[in-house]
């Protein structure tokens, strides 16, 4: 089984150590991974603005890029979803429909494909989950607050699996962070508003690490707690499976 | 652009965002208790947009069987291609019987159609009864909500807007006393009205009745007291069927505001004895939406569950859409039929998809509002700014040269240009939040140095 490891722009170029942690977890896992340097973006931020027409040419370098592995993994719920939900204005070669099917976020491949009941690893902090509405409603990686069913979480499952975690609750489980791409330089007084409203949550019960599924949510939020100057950390989900 | 602007007025009063945020929050929560008592919720969900879409679907047959059992039943029946239409039929109702006012039971679609303003030129006294919906009339506003029209008001407003108006005492703002002064003034209203206006939640082909939900029973109150009613609904509030109705009122009520079922579902059949009955069926560019990209916002039952679920809107107030239906569905319907107006509304969203799973019909809101952002895209409708910005970033981010280069200067930027300059005026983005700190490589520079047999 060929892995692909997807690394979105933002993490390459201002978290690296995000990226760095996907690539061991999956390493320590036993998978043959790769990391395709001909790699560049999902093509979401242009699409999302309106812009499908010239994501179009990203669209197919993805495709291109990631043909030939058997799983493209990701540490995104936002891209993973924008390429299996969005990519429908290109043409459904039978690449195009492996790619699409076979991208997959962390918490759909440690669980699902792997099918992993344990980690080795510990962190010892109260730690409070902000899910990225891309991944979480668009991925279902969880079972949203609006809708009826059973109660299920991938990512908190993952969580439970890693020595020392507290994993706290927050009042609003599952509230958008006001990132949204351009709509954080858009509609700046709300969506920094719905940023610190959401940080606000997690320091009223008592988190010292916020994580989630998507560094961008993740940037927006500590970009605030910087000028704040909360006492925070920010950490990407797979940074915390992979800490021993 | 416009959202964005108005919703930094609103968002200036601090207090009054988070009291407006929390005051929704509450109904949604309410919702989700409502909600999680049904356990075939999700069914339920799945069988209305079903019926919705079934019979969008055929909505001719399904207006004309409507029409055919409504005069069977007496009823008389008008046909409004447009708003204006919609008010001359009315007008000419009103002078034939005679009348000189009127009272109004929650009718969006008479806001939709300018009704009031129309009424009052030709000397009518108009009088909204529902109780949020006379507040607004009062302060001369359009509503701020689709079932809450006055949730942008705090009670001491309100207060001092019923001193002005109703003579309340000065400084009273019990809501419970307020509530009463407003009943006394309303029953006034109700007892000397020569015509009833209801709006319409629900009509049911293979009746021909018109059925109304409110929680304060005033469409009743209204329609049973004067001799002339009319009910102006838009064409798609039809179902096919009386055994449908139920699948609609369970959804509603809970949805909206989280109660089983609302206080009144009023049915009407047929005109009092010496009475009339007028029912008005108002296309105003509903039919132009009848196509495979826009018809599942007609599904829409007005719930008002995507205003208080949207995080934007919460924060934002309704009137910051400009647009008399807020929040996503009004980010749909508005540009729908005014690209150029209201170009930027499905922009001033943050795709989180939240509407989308508290809709009791399945509008797939997110979806409509990220496909409407292309369209307008494609129409040179969108902001210019942001189009040309994103224009390059596709070329940029489809050409791996290209983004190696641009995104490691905009990190070598970050690095070494100086701090008044990246946190100027012109970077929107630092204005309260930081910029990333600067890693010393990235991520793909690393792995080139730590995985050499690439
Ligand atoms: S779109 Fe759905 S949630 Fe929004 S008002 Fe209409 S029925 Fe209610």
């Amino acid at each position: 089984m060929k892995v692909g490891l997807f690394i979105p722009c933002y993490i390459d170029q201002f978290f690296p150590q995000a990226g760095i942690a996907a690539f061991e977890l999956l390493k320590k896992l036993g998978c043959d991974v790769d990391y395709p340097t001909a790699q560049t973006c999902c093509g979401q931020p242009m699409a999302n603005s309106g812009n499908e027409e010239d994501a179009k040419k990203t669209y197919k370098h993805y495709v291109r890029t990631f043909r030939d592995y058997d799983y493209i993994v990701a540490p995104s719920g936002s891209c993973t979803n924008h390429v299996r939900k969005h990519y429908d204005n290109i043409a459904q070669s039978p690449d195009v429909i492996h790619v699409r099917k076979n991208t997959l976020d962390f918490p759909e491949f440690l669980i699902d494909v792997l099918k992993i009941e344990s980690l080795d690893a510990h962190f010892p902090y109260k730690v409070g989950l902000h899910q990225s509405c891309h991944g979480h409603r668009g991925l279902k990686l969880a079972k949203s607050s609006e809708l009826v069913g059973e109660e299920y979480s991938k990512i908190r499952t993952l969580l439970n699996m890693v020595k020392g975690v507290e994993l706290i609750n927050l009042d609003r489980t599952d509230e958008c962070c006001g990132f949204g791409g351009t709509f954080s330089v858009k509609e700046p007084e709300i969506s920094i508003k719905m940023g610190i409203d959401r940080i606000d949550d997690h320091l009223r019960n008592k988190a010292e690490v916020i994580t989630g599924g998507d560094m961008s949510c993740l940037m927006h939020m500590q970009g605030i707690s910087l000028r704040r100057k909360d006492k925070l950390r920010y950490m990407h989900l797979v940074e915390i499976l992979n800490h021993t | 652009m416009n959202h964005a602007k108005k919703a930094s007025e609103f968002i200036a009063n601090e207090n009054r965002t988070n009291w407006h945020d929390k005051s929704l929050w509450l109904v949604r929560t309410k919702r989700d208790i409502a909600v999680n008592r049904v356990a075939e919720w999700e069914e339920l969900r799945e069988l209305a947009s079903q019926i919705k879409a079934h019979t969008l679907s055929k909505l001719d047959d399904y207006l004309l069987q409507f029409e055919k059992n409504a005069l069977k039943n007496g009823v008389q029946v008008h046909w409004a291609a447009n708003g204006k239409e919609h008010n001359q039929i009315v007008l000419d109702i009103l002078e034939s019987v005679n009348a000189k006012k009127i009272v109004k039971s929650k009718s969006m679609l008479t806001e939709e159609c300018g009704l009031n303003p129309f009424l009052e030129k030709h000397n009518f006294e108009v009088i909204d009864t529902d109780l949020g919906e006379r507040i607004i009339q009062l302060r001369n506003e359009p509503p701020s909500h689709i079932v809450l029209p006055a949730i942008h008001l705090k009670k001491e407003e309100i207060g001092e807007l019923f001193h002005e108006k109703l003579n309340t005492l000065k400084g009273n703002s019990n809501p419970d006393y307020l509530t009463a002064e407003a009943r006394k003034h309303l029953r006034e209203k109700f007892l000397n009205a020569d015509v009833a206006l209801t709006g319409v939640n629900f009509a049911v082909a293979e009746t021909g009745q018109v059925v109304v939900c409110t929680n304060e029973g005033n469409a009743d109150m209204g329609v049973h007291l004067a001799d002339v009613q009319i009910h102006s609904m838009g064409i798609e509030k039809l179902i096919p069927q009386q055994k449908h109705l139920g699948v609609f009122t369970r959804l509603l009520a809970r949805s909206a505001t989280g109660q089983e079922i609302t206080t009144y579902t009023s049915h009407f059949t047929s005109p009092k004895k010496d009475g009339q009955m007028h029912i008005i069926l108002v296309d105003n560019g509903r039919s132009n939406m009848l196509n495979e990209n826009n018809s599942t916002a007609l599904k829409c039952i007005r719930c008002g569950a995507c205003m208080n679920t949207c995080p934007v809107y919460r924060r934002s107030g309704g009137h910051s859409y400009g647009s008399l239906i807020p929040g996503p569905i009004g980010s749909i319907l508005a540009p729908i039929k005014n690209e150029n107006q209201h170009a930027d509304l499905p922009f001033a969203c943050t795709l989180c998809g939240s509407c989308t799973n508290v809709c009791p019909v399945k509008v797939d809101l997110d979806k409509q509002l990220y496909n409407l952002r292309q369209q307008i895209t494609q129409n040179g409708n969108a902001p210019k700014l942001m189009n040309f910005a994103m224009k390059i970033a596709g070329r940029v981010l489809s050409s791996t040269f290209l983004y190696n280069f641009s995104g490691k200067f905009a990190r070598i930027a970050v690095k070494y240009l100086p701090r008044f300059i990246l946190y100027s005026k012109l970077n929107i983005w630092a204005q309260k939040r930081e910029l990333p700190k600067v890693p010393e490589y990235s991520f793909k520079e690393w792995y080139k140095k730590n995985n050499t047999h690439e």
